[in-house]
């Protein structure tokens, strides 16, 4: 960022990096969760009480190791998080499949759906703060827009005998009685 | 002609209406070359602004060239070039003759309206409501000035219109913040929201010979903006404003703090704006202060507080006992325009500011209702918007 004071840069450098890192972290996260979904789908069908739909969570594994290398591989992880969005949203309609009063498992279904709920809010809160992190470093230079065309040091103070036209009247025409000091106090 | 006209919130449009003709024989007509959408405009937008009526033409900072004038006029001439400042005075009333301009006793149209709002009128304003008399704006090509023979600025050539447009309002405003807070060699003035007003005021702090100025606001480019001129900036979204403030100034506050955003404050962060948020919602309350809770807790005891920010009218939660206890000053209003502009417009000649830094938009008249957008979302870097009619 251009011109800013350090503490405000090394505040946006610190937002940044942390941004970055919780990507990487939802990144290995999906590539995990992924590599799961792709080789024991049974073990969450089962789980879900969502049978025959073996093939569904596999295609939601390659899904998921796509965004999660998408977003390791990339320099700016800003889309490949919202598209991790776009999944949980996915993720959550699929669930809602198994919520039927019939589904012996529904109790774990509700569990997966506030799991997926919890991942789907650090995803959304790790894409708005990537956002932020690219509009302040694509923010426009106005660095050079002093407004002083004589320069900063000759424009300090330049206009002192203009600085107290408004001070209060009981300031500048002091009352007759002398305020008390310490000095007279004493 | 064509003009902005105002038919609800967020619907600004482009519209085709009859011009102006002279109404007094004190009026004139001017023809404008420049204009600017202001961030009190952004209030009528937002639908914040009671008073407005569908049809109005908005716009209270322009500049041009004098068509016609009345028979009584005898300040201005057919071709002067003028700024107008966006409160109308009269230049005779007890106020007026007191400098306190913004307050004009006889220009408000709607005296009743006034009074009963506010208790006693305030002056009559160009495009800003009923409230304020309801005159149209200058959003437009053509304006008619009422007590033309008193405000309008002469300005001499030489100067572009970019140099000298903001004397109508922002540059003035800017300046009475940082004056009214009667600055000491020794202090440091905080400023909140690095807007226009905001730019002017860090700079006119600067120029009155302030230690140090700390520009506070969330948006990069505004505090990017901001340094330029030597403000030390804090971004609210990422640092403590009052934590920072207190590093600063060794524990001990600023002397000085302006508030330079008034009634939509921002800040989403804390408790008291979603408190805020959720009264506005229903209706409960007006305006957004959060700025001003924050300036009564962070400004030094026996401090100054200066209100150039708009605040419509009102303001939930105030920590006034705190502002009590503390001694702080606290001093607001409109600007008092033509108290400042003679000064201002000679420093602008022997360069000591050339406010044409903050403008970062340019467009046609017809292209307002889009940079209305622009300008609210501060999208593609918008800090000031001026329209060429």
């Amino acid at each position: 960022m251009h011109g800013v004071d350090i503490h405000t840069q090394r505040a946006y450098e610190r937002k940044a990096a942390r941004a970055r890192s919780m990507a990487r972290g939802l990144g290995y996260f999906s590539i995990g969760l992924g590599l799961a979904e792709l080789f024991a789908p049974q073990v969450f069908t089962r789980f879900l009480g969502l049978h025959d739909r073996e093939t569904l969570v596999r295609s939601y594994g390659l899904r998921e190791i796509g965004t999660g290398l998408g977003v390791l591989s990339s320099a700016d992880p800003s889309s490949w998080i919202w598209g991790r969005v776009g999944g949980d949203a996915l993720d959550l309609a699929t669930l809602s499949l198994g919520m039927d009063h019939d589904n012996p498992q529904r109790d774990n279904v509700v569990l997966a759906a506030v799991a997926v709920g919890g991942i789907t809010a650090l995803d959304l809160y790790c894409a708005q703060e990537l956002d932020a992190s690219r509009r302040v470093s694509q923010a426009p230079d106005y660095s050079r827009r002093t407004g002083f065309p004589r320069g900063l040091g000759a424009s300090r103070g330049v206009a002192a005998e203009m600085a107290h036209v408004m001070r209060p009247r009981f300031v500048t025409d002091p009352p007759r009685v002398t305020p008390r000091t310490l000095a007279s106090a004493r | 002609m064509k003009a902005l006209r105002w038919h609800g919130k967020h619907d600004i449009r482009c519209d085709s209406v009859p011009d102006p003709e002279i109404e007094h024989p004190r009026d004139a007509i001017i023809k404008v070359t420049s204009c600017a959408i202001c961030g009190s405009d952004l209030h009528l937008y937002d639908g914040f602004m009671p008073g407005m009526k569908s049809g109005d033409i908005i716009g209270h900072e322009f500049m041009g060239e004098v068509m016609e004038v009345g028979s009584e006029n005898r300040k201005l001439k057919v071709g002067d070039r003028v700024v107008v400042p966006f409160t109308i005075i009269c230049g005779e009333c007890d106020q007026c003759r007191r400098s306190n301009f913004s307050v004009c006793e006889r220009t408000n149209r709607n005296k009743k309206m006034g009074d009963t709002a506010f208790g006693h009128t305030t002056a009559g304003l160009f495009g800003y409501t009923h409230l304020t008399g309801g005159y149209p704006g200058g959003q437009a090509e053509f304006v008619r000035v009422p007590y033309a023979d008193v405000a309008p600025v002469k300005i001499p050539n030489g100067l572009t219109d970019e140099q000298v447009l903001f004397l109508g309002d922002i540059l003035p405003t800017g300046w009475q913040a940082a004056v009214q807070c009667d600055i000491e060699p020794t202090d440091t003035v905080a400023i909140w929201g690095a807007g226009p007003v905001g730019q002017f005021a860090i700079r006119s702090a600067i120029m009155l010979g302030a230690r140090q100025v700390v520009a506070i606001d969330n948006v990069p480019e505004r505090l990017s903006m901001a340094a330029a001129s030597g403000a030390i900036t804090i971004n609210f979204d990422e640092e403590s404003v009052i934590e920072r403030l207190n590093e600063l100034t060794g524990g001990k506050g600023p002397e000085k703090c302006i508030d330079a955003v008034g009634m939509e404050a921002h800040a989403t962060a804390t408790l008291d704006s979603m408190y805020d948020r959720a009264k506005q919602a229903v209706m409960l309350e007006t305006d957004r202060p959060h700025v001003l809770r924050e300036i009564f807790y962070v400004c030094r005891p026996a401090g100054t507080v200066s209100v150039p920010g708009v605040y419509g009218g009102l303001l939930d939660k105030m920590p006034f006992g705190m502002a009590m206890n503390k001694g702080l000053t606290i001093r607001m209003g409109q600007t008092h325009v033509n108290r400042w502009t003679d000064d201002l417009l000679e420093r602008i000649q022997q360069g000591q500011i050339d406010p044409s830094f903050v403008i970062t938009h340019t467009a046609r008249l017809e292209d307002g209702p889009a940079l209305y957008e622009t300008f609210k979302h501060k999208h593609d870097g918008c800090i000031k918007v001026v329209l060429k009619p």
